[in-house]
This record gives structure tokens, sequence and C-alpha cells, in this order.
């Protein structure tokens, strides 16, 4: 009898206790799934930034600049003059635990370094290292450690497992905002070459043909001009949308990936009728731009200063077309970067009008400096002042909720105009529950650029917490359809839905308003802008 | 039928200490969130374990409702498969009930009576276990499905759409990663 | 073993030993009670100093304020003004918020859930109320040992002791025999806060694990002058108006070392001492960055009120005319208008 081992010796030998050491002594394990693939060197070189290199993360071997640590060092000491947010957020955190269960990484993996804090004091340990009194005489009692290859590895590891959602900063009693801290340690990895590649090469394709994609500027017509044609088909009515129009009144950027990616495309289809609604209605005449034509901001992933050299593109093309202010589609990150950078670093703009709607005579004072005004407030204007023609029964097939993007949420704070136009479109729309909305909502889990195909794992387990809230509603009002106003959500949410909860689909609120929006002259529709069969018209 | 008894008796107790043998098999100080934060939406890894670990419990008692089961272990499963856990670690913790029965009710166990009925209990056990085993696999392929086909179900869709798939993945694009994944998606290899 | 706390549990019991044996041993009064306090508070506020204008030179490059509620947009859309302040005064009132009633603090407590029929409390209200017993135990604390630096005592001192003793005007003050003194509650309280903070760090595992031995350093201190101003004033009496003399000499400029004050006098000085010099070297300076996180105290007009950059600097950009260099032809081809046929 003793000669055999008993079960539980067995399965004692499957190693299931994680290890109990100190976060110091716990080296990094990099693992598949979790981590995206490092920067074509070519598309690092195009934009001129630092050290472009061919380099694996698995690999021992980084292939890092012989001087890495000074670079790093200089580069920290820098930053830490300029940015108040960064020293500050590098030395007042008393480690309160407050923020510590509140990251999605870290409710989905359970791995103690996605803990907010944790992932902060990967970096305060190094800076009380170089900088501190403290941390120079008393060493690791003061909480410090020297910069080695293997703590580097950590950080980047960790610092691309953050979305740069806030969530958890609304919850420290500091402010501290992770999101700060991981686009300073990205800027900092940006210096010794190590981006990443979903970053990257979007950033490179942005900066030469103005989208994310490389999509030249004839492809870029030809893609909005297929949708014309669906349109035609689905309400025969044709569109004519005008590109890199002088003189129109309003310039239009959205995020490419709502004119490439489905189910974006729907939504852009969205705009498109929304337009054109608009011009025949009411004679207003909105233009698109070949060159400005991404309204989403890989650049701010990866540097201020990248995001700087983007962002240029939307008043310079305001500033050449004429137009008198600028109207902002459904992106998330895009909207962080309007909201609370652009003016800023481009501005002022002067060369625009105080955004007006022409419509209704809104003037947009939220907006009257920065001259760029968010879709869905324009929208929820022109709806509350009954300017569009609307059959929300069209959208009688869905059972909706909202998913609030991080950006616009909690860098901004737009919650109820898109809900009020959501309302106003469809019939059926249920909350989900309220710590995971709104203020408190959670993560897609593939924000701030890592929303790549090989670090599936981090963005199942990210989005976890999101697609539990959605199971809920799903479950108990028999929800179909997310909708959101990210273009990142509506790439990255299909995929999270199918794992999680299948059976619900991901649409933009426009998609919805175009669904629901009767054009002036349009055949009886029978099918929504995807080609399915509207409500009650499933037999013909 | 003796042994039914004893186990609604010691229900509460069993489904508990199984629950937390289960939140051992993650980091120490990740254990406490999983177990003391009780709102479902706050903490999905540790409420959706618990109800499931409750629900087969009951349904493992009654007999072996091969579909009940399915439903209930399936979002355990599906959550385990992704995070860092090897395949036996992800599935292991269905045996763990196997000891902690022995070590609750062991003295019962004189009872023949009982004793019997233990070992056909720890049949469907197993059975159950196996079941995690194919649910996994299915969540792994799902995955690799889900990974595959991202791209061809966003972006390359809609290309073909608009028929733009011939013109685009020409030589100096920089775009073509997007394009097609698995041509040059992981420039290091 | 947990090294973390007990590395500063060590350091509060030597910083004790070398004050008890200091004063009781060699005879240190003049060095405990005049040369540290002077030192300690000089180097208080010149840290103090140092450290605020450290983060004063660092630059506000961007207004990046968390916003916590609904914008400030169409006007018939009810904004939330204090979680998304469009205007500085409400920005004041949001850091009057923060500041006094640690109001994110809160918001983790917001969660607790109905579960059954018993409402689920969770630990985290516990870390709410725990917080602020310690920061106004603390503050009432230090009102008022100001007694011990005015001569008169102004009435608000007075007062603020007044509110503070009322267990024993409303209750002991019959049965308790004349000359016990009032109980002083901040003093109980900040005693029971520091203690379940304490018990916080080392219960809860993941509080456990991110905490470093400076967040246990000046938990022990602090527990170390609460305990020793208790026993003072209940137990191993100390002589007040000796102590009164000392603190009045000291604030004046004529230090004196009176005679007859007692040893655990000098031990609760000398913590509170160390507490001061650590004070700017530590995450204690939280007191004083709160105020400036800009995710807080700016208000979040950002779209209507340009913020400059102070280090702005031209960047290399891709202009339209370069990408129509490029791509002319396709977009003649594809009929998009052009600057240059």
């Amino acid at each position: 009898m003793s000669d055999f081992p008993k079960p539980d010796e067995l399965l004692s030998n499957i190693d299931r206790t994680p290890p109990q050491t100190d976060w110091m002594d716990t080296p990094v394990n990099i693992r598949k799934g979790m981590y995206c693939y490092a920067a074509n060197p070519k598309s690092v070189a195009y934009t001129h930034l630092p050290f472009p290199h061919q380099w694996n993360p698995m690999d021992e071997d980084w292939k890092l600049p012989e001087n890495w640590k000074e670079i790093l060092h200089e580069g920290f000491k820098v930053r830490l003059e300029r940015f108040r947010s960064f020293k500050l957020f590098m030395d007042i955190c008393v480690r309160c635990g407050a923020c510590a269960d509140k990251c999605h990484f870290f409710i989905g993996t359970g791995d103690p370094k996605n803990m907010p804090v944790l992932r902060a004091e990967l970096l305060r340990s190094i800076y009380r290292n170089d900088f501190t009194a403290a941390g120079k005489i008393l060493g690791r009692l003061a909480g410090a450690r020297p910069l080695t290859v293997e703590v580097l590895k950590e950080l980047w590891y960790y610092f691309f497992q953050c979305t740069e959602c806030r969530r958890c900063s609304i919850f420290c009693p500091y402010g501290i905002d992770t999101a700060e801290i991981t686009m300073m340690a990205r800027e900092l990895f940006n210096l010794i070459g190590l981006n990443i590649d979903w970053i990257a090469t979007p950033v490179a394709n942005c900066y030469r043909t103005g989208n994310h994609l490389g999509i030249q500027p004839h492809a870029f017509k030809d893609m909005l001009d297929f949708f014309v044609d669906d349109l035609e088909e689905i309400t025969g009515v044709r569109v004519e949308p005008n590109f890199n129009k002088k003189g129109a009144d309003i310039l239009f950027i959205t995020p490419s990936g709502d004119v490439f990616a489905d189910p974006g495309t729907y939504t852009c289809m969205g705009y498109l009728l929304l337009f054109h609604y608009l011009k025949e209605v009411y004679g207003l005449d909105v233009t698109w731009s070949t060159y400005a034509s991404e309204g989403g901001n890989f650049g701010s992933f990866t540097s201020h200063e990248m995001m700087k050299r983007l962002n240029s593109k939307m008043y310079a093309e305001a500033k050449r077309l004429g137009v008198k202010w600028i109207l902002g589609g459904e992106c998330g990150h895009m909207w962080r970067v309007i909201n609370q950078y652009m003016d800023t670093m481009n501005g002022p703009a002067d060369f625009l009008e105080e955004p007006v709607s022409p419509i209704t005579g809104t003037k947009f004072e939220n907006a009257k400096s920065t001259k760029m005004v968010h879709l869905s407030e324009f929208t929820a204007d022109l709806i509350k002042h009954g300017k569009l023609n609307l059959d929300p029964s069209r959208n009688d097939n869905l059972i909706l909720t909202y998913h609030d993007s991080c950006n616009p949420s909690r860098g901004m704070g737009m919650f109820d105009e898109p809900r009020y136009v959501i309302q106003s479109v469809a019939n059926n729309f249920y909350e989900m529950p309220p710590n995971t909305i709104r203020e408190q909502t959670f993560c897609c889990g593939s924000g701030s650029g890592l929303n790549a195909g090989e670090n599936m794992e981090l963005r199942l387990t990210g989005g976890l917490p999101r697609a539990n809230a959605v199971k809920h509603v799903h479950d108990k009002y028999g929800v179909n359809m997310l909708a959101t106003i990210c273009a990142i959500d509506r790439a990255a949410l299909p995929t999270l839905m199918d794992y999680w909860v299948p059976g619900v689909g991901v649409t933009g609120v426009t998609e919805m308003v175009a669904n629901a929006l009767i054009l002036p002259g349009e055949r009886e529709r029978t099918t929504n802008l995807r080609g399915e069969p509207l409500p009650g018209m499933e037999d013909e | 039928m003796k042994l039914d008894k004893l186990l609604s008796q010691h229900k509460t107790a069993l489904v508990k200490r199984w629950f937390d043998e289960v939140v051992k098999t993650y980091p120490v100080d990740t254990a406490r969130f999983l177990k003391q934060q009780k709102d479902p939406f706050a903490n999905p890894v540790g409420r959706t374990t618990l109800n499931g670990l409750e629900a087969m419990f009951d349904v493992l008692e009654t007999g072996v409702d091969r579909e009940a089961l399915n439903s209930f272990l399936d979002p355990i499963i599906r959550i385990r498969a992704i995070q860092d856990f090897t395949p036996s670690q992800a599935t292991s913790f269905i045996l763990f009930l196997k000891q902690i029965i022995r070590d609750t009710l062991g003295k019962e166990f004189q009872d023949p009576d009982v004793m019997a009925s233990f070992l056909n209990f720890e049949s469907r056990i197993d059975d159950l276990c196996l079941m995690a085993f194919d649910i996994y696999v299915k969540c792994r392929e799902k995955l690799y499905q889900i990974q595959a086909n991202e791209m061809r179900n966003t972006t390359f869709r809609a290309f073909q759409r608009a028929g733009l798939v011939k013109d685009v993945p020409d030589e100096d694009s920089p775009g073509l990663r997007l394009i097609s994944p698995t041509k040059n998606g992981d420039c290091n290899k | 073993m947990n090294l973390k706390y007990m590395y500063s549990l060590l350091a509060v019991i030597v910083l004790f030993l070398l004050a008890y044996l200091g004063v009781e041993a060699a005879g240190l009064e003049l060095l405990f009670g005049i040369v540290i306090p002077y030192v300690a508070v000089v180097a208080f506020i010149a840290g103090v100093v140092y450290r605020v204008m450290g983060w004063a030179r660092s630059a506000v490059p961007f207004p990046i304020p968390s916003t916590c509620g609904q914008q400030k947009s169409l006007p018939w859309i009810k904004p939330n003004k204090f979680d998304n302040p469009f205007t500085p005064g409400a920005v004041v009132v949001r850091m009057i918020l923060e500041v006094c009633c640690f109001r994110s603090l809160f918001r983790n407590t917001r969660n607790s859930i109905q579960e059954g029929s018993k409402l689920a409390f969770q630990l985290e209200i516990w870390l709410w109320l725990g917080a602020l017993a310690f920061h106004y135990a603390f503050l009432t604390v230090i009102v008022r040992h100001l007694r011990l630096f005015t001569e008169p005592v102004p009435a608000m001192i007075k007062m603020v002791e007044t509110v503070d003793s009322f267990f024993r005007l409303e209750v002991l003050s019959d049965v308790v025999r004349i000359g016990v003194p009032g109980i002083y509650i901040s003093g109980l309280v900040l005693l029971a806060a520091v203690t379940f903070l304490f018990i916080r760090r080392i219960v809860i595992p993941h509080v456990k694990y991110i905490s470093l031995p400076a967040d246990f350093f000046p938990l022990f201190l602090i527990f170390g002058i609460a305990f020793t101003g208790i026993l003072m004033r209940y137990f191993s009496k100390v002589n007040i108006r000796a102590a009164k003399e000392l603190a009045l000499g000291l604030v004046s400029f004529h230090p004196t070392i009176p005679q007859g004050i007692g040893p655990v006098f000098y031990v609760h000085l000398f913590f509170v001492c160390i507490l001061l010099a650590y004070f700017p070297f530590s995450k204690l300076m939280h007191m004083g960055g709160v105020f400036l996180s800009p995710t807080r105290n700016l208000p979040c007009n950002t779209r209507a009120v340009r913020h400059v950059n102070p280090w702005n600097y031209p960047v290399e950009v891709h202009t339209y005319e370069e990408y129509e260099e490029e791509f002319r032809e396709k977009m003649i081809e594809a009929g998009l208008p052009v600057e240059k046929e």
C-alpha cells in the first residue's frame, strides 16, 4: 500500500503554489500570449525614433545600446523636470492599497504585479535608487533597487500590460495616475528602442499615409466609395462624401479603424448617412481628409513628442482646407488627446471659429478654444432640437447596453451624451452594473496599443471584468448588442464577446443613429446597415 | 444513501474548503482578494469560481447531469484556460474535492455502505475532471481560432467586401502585417 | 518572519533607548530638550520647503485632470460640478472634498453590495474611516499641544480641548475623583487608528505584499508618540508646568531646561523630533503633494481654455506638401483635389 504515492502526493508534485517571495525577489517570467512582438526596426527608423534594432522579448539578449543605463537615467531625469505629475507620483504614494484591486489586468490575471500600486513601484524603486537621498543611503529598506537587465525586462513586460485606462486613478486619494506613469515608462523604453510592433508600425503608417494601416489616399477614397454603393443598395439614396474639400463648413476626422475594420465600417457608413442627411436637409457641408485620415493617435503610446507629431495633422489640415471647426468621430484615446493635449501641443487654433452648430445654433462653449466637437455632443444636440427624423423601431431587434470607453470617460467625462443618443434611436436599452460603467467603467483590455493578436491571453484576461458585466445583462435582459464610442473597442470587443459571451455583437453609436435615420427620398429599408433584415422584414 | 445525507450535511464546509484550495492556486496576496471581494463585478474570477463549485457540488450529489455540470464547469475553466496555468494546473482543482471529502468524512468510511457510495462518488469526480479537460482543450482551440481569425474577421473582410484585397499588399506598404498576420506577424523569428 | 516591519520596529526601539538612556543615564537633557528639537524643526522646515520647491520647479505641461463625472457640455445635460470641475472655484471644492473628506478613497466603499439580506461591508470602508480617524485625531492632538507654546492660551485651543475631553464632562465628572484629567478622545483614537493601519498592513496579504519598511517606520513612531503621550497624561504624570516652560523657552528662543520633567517626556519629545526630521524625506510628504496633484487640482475645461506648456518645442512633422508629393499621381487618378496639378 505504502509503495503507491497517494493521489494528493501526485497532485502536490504539480506545482500549484505560486512563489511567496517578496516582489523584488520574484524574477519576471515573460509568458507567451502576454506580450506584443518587438517593433519592426524599419517602422522605428521611418519616424526617426532612437535605436531601431531587431530583438525578441523571449531572447536572453535584447541587444540594448551599450550605454542604455545612462540613457535611461538621463531620460528619467529630464522627465522628472518636465512633468510635475511624474515627479509627484514617484514621491507621494503611501501604498494604502486602494487601487490594488481596481485594475482589470489584476482582476483577470491575478498577477500581483498587475496591481497598479505595484506596477508603479516597479519604476519607483529605480527612482528611489537613482534620485532620492533615502534610497541612496538605505537602499532596499527605503524600497530602492538598482536597474539591471532583469529589472528592465520586468518593467517592459508590465508596462505593456497597462492600457492607460485610468481606472485606478479615480480611487487614489492623491490622484496618482498609472496611465501617466506608464506613458513615462514607455517613453523611456522608446529611448533604447524597445518599442512594440503593434504601436510602432501604425505610428509609422500614420505618419506617412495619415492612417494606421498605411492605406494610400486613393484606396481610402475607394473604401468610402464602396460604402456609398452599399448604402445605395440599402437605402436607395446615393450619398456623396467630400474629400479634402476646401471651404467646407466642417472637417470630420475619425479613427481609420472605422474605415477599414468591421464592425467599425458600419459606424463609418453611419457617419456617411448622417452627413448626407445634414447636407440634404440643412445644407451642412462636411469634408473628410485623406491626409488627416486618422483620429487615433498611437503616438500617444510612444511618447509625448510622437503624439504631437501625429496630432499636428488635424490643425494643419483644418487650416489648409479653411473649415470653420473640426468634428471628431467615435474614438477613445483620440479624444483624450484632443481633450487634454491637442490645444496645448499644436494650438492655438486661432484660424478656426468657435464651434457653433449651424443647424441648431448651439454654441459648444466647452470646445471654444480647441474648436473640436465630439460627434456624440453634436448628434445629441441635433436630436434634442428635433432636427433628425428618426424611427427607433428599426433598432427593435437589438437589446442594447453601453460600454463607456475609458478615455472619453476618465479623460473627458462624456457619459450622458451617447446615452441620450442611444435612447433616442433605440427602444431597448439596459445599463450594466453601476461599478462597471461611467467613471468606473472597465477597460476592454486591449487599449493603449495592446490590441495585437499575439497577446491574446492578456487581452482576454484583461477584458474579463468587462465581459463579465456584459454577460450579466446578457443573461438577465437578453442584451445582444454592445454599443460603444471607441474604435479600439469595436475592434477588440467582438473577439472578447466571442470568447466570453457569445451572442453579443458590438456596434458604434452612429450606426444605431443611421439605422433609425429616415433620409429624404429613401425607399423603404428592409435591412439595417449590416445587411441583416430589419424587425418585421425577416420574411422579405 | 447515507453518503448523500452526509454530503448535504457538510455541504457548506466542503464547498468552502474546496474553494479555499482552488484559490490557493493563485498568489497569496491575490487569494485574499478572490475570497473577500464579494461583488461579482469587481471580482469575476472569485465569484465565478465559488458559484460554479457550489452548483457542481449539488449536481454531483444527485448524479451526473452532464449538461448541467458542463454549464457550471465551463465558466471556471474558461477563465483558467487563459490564466498562467499549465493544463494540469488549470483542471486538477476538481480532484481536490476527493481529498477534502476524505479528510472531512474519513471516520464515516468504516461503514461499508458509505465507503461503497464514496467510491462511486469519486468516479463521478474523475468524470468531472475529464470533462474539465475537454472544456480546457475547447477553450484553447477557441483561443487559437480567434487569434487566427481576428484579422480575417475584421480588416480582411472589410477589404474583401470593398474588393481591395488584391490592391493592397504591394511590397513597400508598411501596413503589410495588419493584412496577413501569419506572413510576417512575428518579425523576430 | 516579516523583516520589513522588524527593521522599523527595531529602529524605533533603538530610538527609545537612545532618548531614555540619554536623559536618565547620561544626563543629556540639554541635547534632547534643546539641541535636537531645534535641529529637527530646521530640518523639517528646510526639508519641506526643498521638496515642495522641487515639485514646483517641475513643469505642468499638460492639463490631465481625471474626470470622475459628467462633463459640462450641452446646456441641458447636467454636469457633475465637483467630480468634473469646469471652473477654478469648483476645483477648490473638489480639492476640499479630496483633502478634508478623502473623497477618492471613499469611492472604494460604494461597491459594497447586497448579499442575501445583509449588506456585505467591505474592508475598504474601514480604510476610509481609519484614514479619516487617524488624520483628524492627529490634527486635534497637534492643535491641543499648541497650548504648551502659547501664553495666554487662545480661546480656540481651549475650545478644541473642551470638545476633545467631552467624555469626562458628560459622563465621569460625578463619579471620578477630582484630579483625574479629562480623557482626550483624540489620543485614544490616534492610538487605535495607528494600530488599525498597522494591522491592516500585516494582515491583508496584498497590502502586506506592497508594503515597504518605510511604510512601517512612521506607524511605529507615531504609535510611540501617542503611547508616551498617554502614558504621561494618565499614568506616570509629568510636571506639565515644567514642560510648558521648556516649550515656551524653545519658541521664544530663550531655551531653558526646567527640573523634574522626567525621561518619558524626553522620549516623547525625541520621537516627535525624529518624525519632524524624517517627514520631508519620506512618503509623509503626501500631505503637501496632494495639493499639487495635476489629476485633481486642474479644471476640466481643457477644451475651453488653452493650457500652455512651458517647454513646448517644435517637432518634426509630415506636412501636407510632403504627403501630396508622395501620392500626387494616385490622388489625381482617384479624383482627389490636389494643390499642385
